[in-house]
């Protein structure tokens, strides 16, 4: 039986209740079907002609039709194969602005010595306090006049900037924890704070970088508000702003599986670091407190 | 030549300028966060200030601000129906959405840290709707499942019951966007998870050989030393539900409606600034939204002291 390890060996008052941990999985495997029907669901959805998609709650479709992938995919004025490589060229600039960017940052803050680097990190750190509403208006108003709206530059950029200083306090945690012998051994051969950064700290980083670089590529991809304040031009749209194009347009009346579709479509992405990297995922929101 | 050490001051060098001197021992420091301080000052700190210039002005874009004192404030706070909708919203979302979402998050949590076999997939099953977070295709599945002939009405018709038509009835529309976040209960889950293994097995051991019962043990030994967790899940689960966007916006369309029954406060703040064009008026919204931020965090923290259970 389940429920003789960890815990529940302790303890002399144990009556090693089989019906308790059998009750429970019957409880967690209800509560797992019920999370993930309607994700189910949406999936045999797309598959199904589009007036079978109401009225009914099975998730066998009566009959499998690819037919609504293609539909969705030229379902608008521009195809979503543009939309996805928009969103690729956007989510994998930023990952390389965010890693590069927030390295160079964490490392300077977990170690080098310059005067002001304590004001600096609490500053650093009180940024993560900021509503980006507060910033939002004359964000747009500098890069209205710089002339980047409608480009992809407004999103990116900013990475480059290490404008998320979420991922700087992140990289700091784990730099701290690199032992400085290290890098005081490389500092005695002559090696300059550029070398012991590149050649030292960034080979011994890679979980937390590649932490950095899943998150950055998974919220970039979710990302909804940025590109509908700044990317107005249809050519120029994300999936995320594709998909809500295609709910505006057909007003949820008419193609449902194509809509649905396009939506399985927009997950794929978010299902594969799912699937290869979980215990990256679940590793980085355990030490880090993640909010997703 | 190094510029890391900060030299313990034995070594004094001739007679240099100041710039030398500080490029010497803080240069290397200042190079590396180069791009921070670009970003900083030019994305971060200069915009903040210049909306709050901006939430004293009436700013179309089109023609410069033009400074009208607290009038912004005083409109919100006195005449804008729309912003009280969207205060009440709000507030009605993170009183309702924090505490189910974190009571589910700690439930199954509990569950899981009993040893269970098969803990690596039922932990995978509860974050993954978390993990697909606030995209668009979540938002529009919502749209569907609580559509009038949606999946969840086709469901009630099974015992009998007409559901209403849940997203375009603003009794019902609201409660949706609860349910859809409180659905995403896997994140905090996953902290509950690692705060749960944190606590040493023998505080256990020692309080069943001194008699005490199971729940006694939950009351006194792990919602205590959980605390600092409930505390940070509280905290960060709060804040992102004041920021809440996406869900709302494809539910209503972007209008907040039926009835400015979705109108979170963001998306009031959205229409205000990109809708309507009145950057001035959006600027003071948003740094009422920092305020009450920075009120709820610093009551947060002040209480603290009363009920998280700090560890030596």
């Amino acid at each position: 039986m389940d429920g003789n390890r960890g815990t529940e060996v302790v303890g002399l008052d144990d009556k090693r209740k089989p019906w308790v941990s059998l009750l429970l999985h019957a409880l967690l495997i209800g509560a797992s079907i019920l999370m993930l029907y309607p994700l189910l669901w949406m999936l045999s959805a797309s598959f199904r002609p589009s007036q079978e998609i109401f009225n009914t709650t099975t998730l066998i479709p009566s009959t499998v039709s690819l037919e609504a992938y293609p539909r969705g995919w030229f379902g608008l004025r521009v195809d979503f194969g543009t939309f996805f490589w928009n969103s690729l060229v956007i989510s994998v600039l930023s990952v390389a602005g965010n890693v590069m960017a927030c390295s160079l940052a964490a490392f300077a803050f977990a170690r080098l010595q310059f005067r002001g680097r304590n004001f600096w990190f609490a500053i650093m750190l009180g940024t993560l306090m900021l509503p980006y509403h507060v910033t939002l208006i004359p964000q747009y108003v500098l890069f209205l006049n710089l002339g980047w709206v409608n480009s992809i530059l407004p999103l990116v950029v900013p990475k480059f900037l290490a404008a998320d200083a979420f991922f700087i306090f992140l990289m700091v945690q784990f730099f701290r924890g690199i032992p400085k012998e290290l890098d005081e051994a490389a500092m005695m051969d002559g090696c300059s704070p550029w070398r012991i950064y590149w050649r030292i700290m960034l080979p011994l980083s890679m979980p937390v970088l590649a932490t950095a670089a899943i998150f950055t590529f998974l919220w970039t991809w979710d990302d909804f508000f940025g590109p509908l304040i700044y990317l107005n031009d249809m050519r120029t749209y994300t999936v995320q702003l594709g998909l809500r194009s295609f709910v505006d347009s057909q007003g949820g009346q008419s193609d449902w599986a194509g809509l649905f579709a396009m939506s399985i479509l927009s997950l794929v992405p978010v299902f594969f670091f799912f699937l290869f990297f979980q215990r990256l995922l679940i590793e980085g929101i355990a030490t880090t407190g993640m909010k997703r | 030549m190094s510029t890391i050490a900060s030299s313990p001051s034995g070594v004094r060098p001739r007679k240099q300028g100041p710039l030398v001197r500080f490029l010497r021992r803080d240069g290397a420091g200042y190079m590396f966060l180069l791009p921070w301080f670009i970003g900083f000052f030019g994305l971060t700190a200069g915009p903040a200030l210049a909306s709050l210039y901006l939430s004293f002005t009436s700013f179309d874009l089109l023609t410069d601000p033009r400074w009208v004192g607290a009038a912004n404030y005083v409109r919100i706070a006195t005449a804008d129906p729309k912003f009280a909708a969207s205060m009440r919203v709000t507030f009605f979302f993170v009183l309702f959405s924090v505490p189910l979402k974190l009571a589910f998050a700690l439930l199954v949590a509990l569950a899981l840290n009993r040893g269970m076999r098969g803990l690596p997939w039922y932990r995978a099953i509860f974050y993954l709707p978390s993990l697909l977070g606030t995209s668009v295709a979540i938002a529009v599945l919502w749209r569907q499942l609580f559509a009038g002939n949606g999946l969840v009405n086709t469901f009630l018709a099974n015992f009998g019951i007409e559901g209403p038509s849940w997203i375009s009835n603003p009794n019902y529309s609201l409660s949706t966007l609860v349910i859809l976040s409180v659905w995403q209960f896997g994140s905090p889950m996953i902290i509950f998870l690692a705060g749960l293994r944190q606590i040493p097995q023998d505080m256990y051991e020692a309080a069943s050989l001194d008699g005490a019962s199971k729940s006694r043990q939950f009351w006194k030994i792990t919602l205590p030393l959980l605390t600092p967790v409930v505390f940070f899940n509280v905290v960060v689960q709060t804040i992102e539900a004041f920021k809440a966007f996406t869900p709302a916006f494809i539910i209503s369309g972007g209008t907040g409606g039926p009835i400015n029954s979705t109108l979170f406060y963001t998306l009031y703040l959205y229409q205000e600034a990109f809708g309507f064009f009145r950057m001035g008026y959006a600027s003071a919204l948003a740094w009422i939204l920092l305020v009450i931020i920075a009120l709820f965090t610093a009551f947060s923290f002040l209480t603290a002291r009363y009920w998280v259970h700090y560890d030596d």
